[in-house]
């Protein structure tokens, strides 16, 4: 039964990881495929975290937790790189699908003149 | 069934990694290959986690934590680089 | 006095609990090393840190971390659908939502929370801080994300770290 359960969670891990480079690897401009990544993968790499603890907490020589830090730093990480990413694909005019939005070229054409001055 | 598992969960995770390579090859452009070198990090510490289940260590747990670490971090230079970089250009 | 002997009540709970977790056990020698540790690190970094965290309703934070862990899992399950289904079903576009939070580490978690839920990625903060443009893979209407984002993350978030006096 137990053995079922981190089976599926092995399984459902592996699966949104896969979907996640899936995803970066098919989609249209840098922007969409940020979406893969940042989410699929995430939560990928949380199930296979998950099953690892409870795969070592039962094998009967105490809890082990420690798993939870590396989910926990790639949650807060993950979002994070991906806000930094996208900033940076806006900065350098990357092609994008959709429209972009004209505050940041404003912005971003003023604060080249601050920096380049 | 949890080896069955295990080998289904590594062809899936290597074809990932395969995938993420590929983006990384192909481009085009920079913001590309550094969230496809974002995701070959993420990808790698899922099969390390496999790895750790597979033969039953916990040592490849420090491995995953460090490659964690250093994957945000070498993200967030790649990225500031090319934010400061290009406006000093 | 106390402010000085410590500075970060939370981030000495927070570093107790990474030793903890980070040496694997839960010993009570363990626990006395991460409580030193949690103790000593924000003291000797004082002048690193910014202001210290105000959290006004730590339990409504609960159910807030709650309810993003499910929205997660309900993102994961629609983006991956969209992944699956290709390029036909994206419909990507660029939402500007204006923000009312006003301190840093509030609007921080609102743009990851946003990166982590249904189809939307934060992709740029204005310089002034007013507003968040946000990315989504499947926007039929911008006007309604945005009002989504404000009422079902933004309001919360307020109400924890910026409730009106």
């Amino acid at each position: 039964m137990l053995e079922l359960a981190i089976s599926a969670l092995i399984i459902v891990g592996a699966a949104f990881t896969f979907i996640g480079s899936l995803g970066l690897a098919r989609l249209g401009d840098f922007y969409t495929r940020l979406h893969g990544p940042t989410k699929a993968t995430t939560l990928g790499v949380g199930a296979l975290l998950i099953a690892s603890v409870t795969f070592f907490s039962t094998r009967g020589e105490g809890i082990s937790l420690h798993e939870v830090l590396v989910t926990v730093f790639l949650f807060i990480t993950a979002p994070v790189s991906a806000h930094l990413l996208a900033k940076t694909a806006l900065h350098l005019r990357v092609h994008s699908i959709a429209p972009t939005p004209a505050q940041v070229e404003v912005a971003d054409g003023a604060q080249a003149g601050e920096t380049s001055r | 069934m949890l080896n069955i598992a295990l080998i289904i969960a590594f062809t899936l995770v290597c074809a990932a990694l395969l995938l993420s390579l590929w983006r990384l090859v192909v481009g085009p452009d920079h913001p590309d290959r550094i969230l496809a070198l974002d995701t070959l990090y993420v990808n790698t510490i899922a099969l390390l986690v496999l790895l750790g289940i597979l033969l039953g260590s916990a040592l490849y747990f420090e491995a995953a934590l460090l490659i964690a670490m250093m994957g945000f971090v070498g993200t967030v230079a790649l990225c500031k680089y090319l934010l400061r970089g290009d406006i000093i250009e | 006095m106390l402010s000085r002997l410590l500075p970060h009540p939370l981030l000495t709970v927070t570093l107790t609990l990474t030793w903890m977790l980070l040496v694997n056990s839960f010993t009570a020698g363990q626990a006395l090393l991460g409580v030193l540790l949690g103790w000593a690190i924000p003291v000797f970094t004082r002048r690193f840190w910014p202001d210290r965290v105000r959290i006004a309703r730590p339990w409504w934070l609960v159910f807030f971390l709650v309810k993003v862990l499910w929205d997660i899992l309900i993102a994961n399950v629609t983006v991956a659908a969209l992944i699956l289904g290709g390029q036909r079903f994206a419909r990507p576009a660029f939402v500007a939502v204006p923000l009312e939070l006003r301190t840093e580490l509030a609007i921080s978690i609102l743009a990851n929370t946003v990166s982590l839920t249904p189809g939307t990625v934060s992709a740029w903060l204005s310089p002034d801080r007013r507003t968040l443009i946000v990315h989504g893979l499947r926007v039929t209407d911008p006007d309604a994300l945005a009002h989504e984002i404000k009422t079902r993350y933004e309001r919360p978030l307020r109400d924890i770290f910026e409730p009106p006096c």
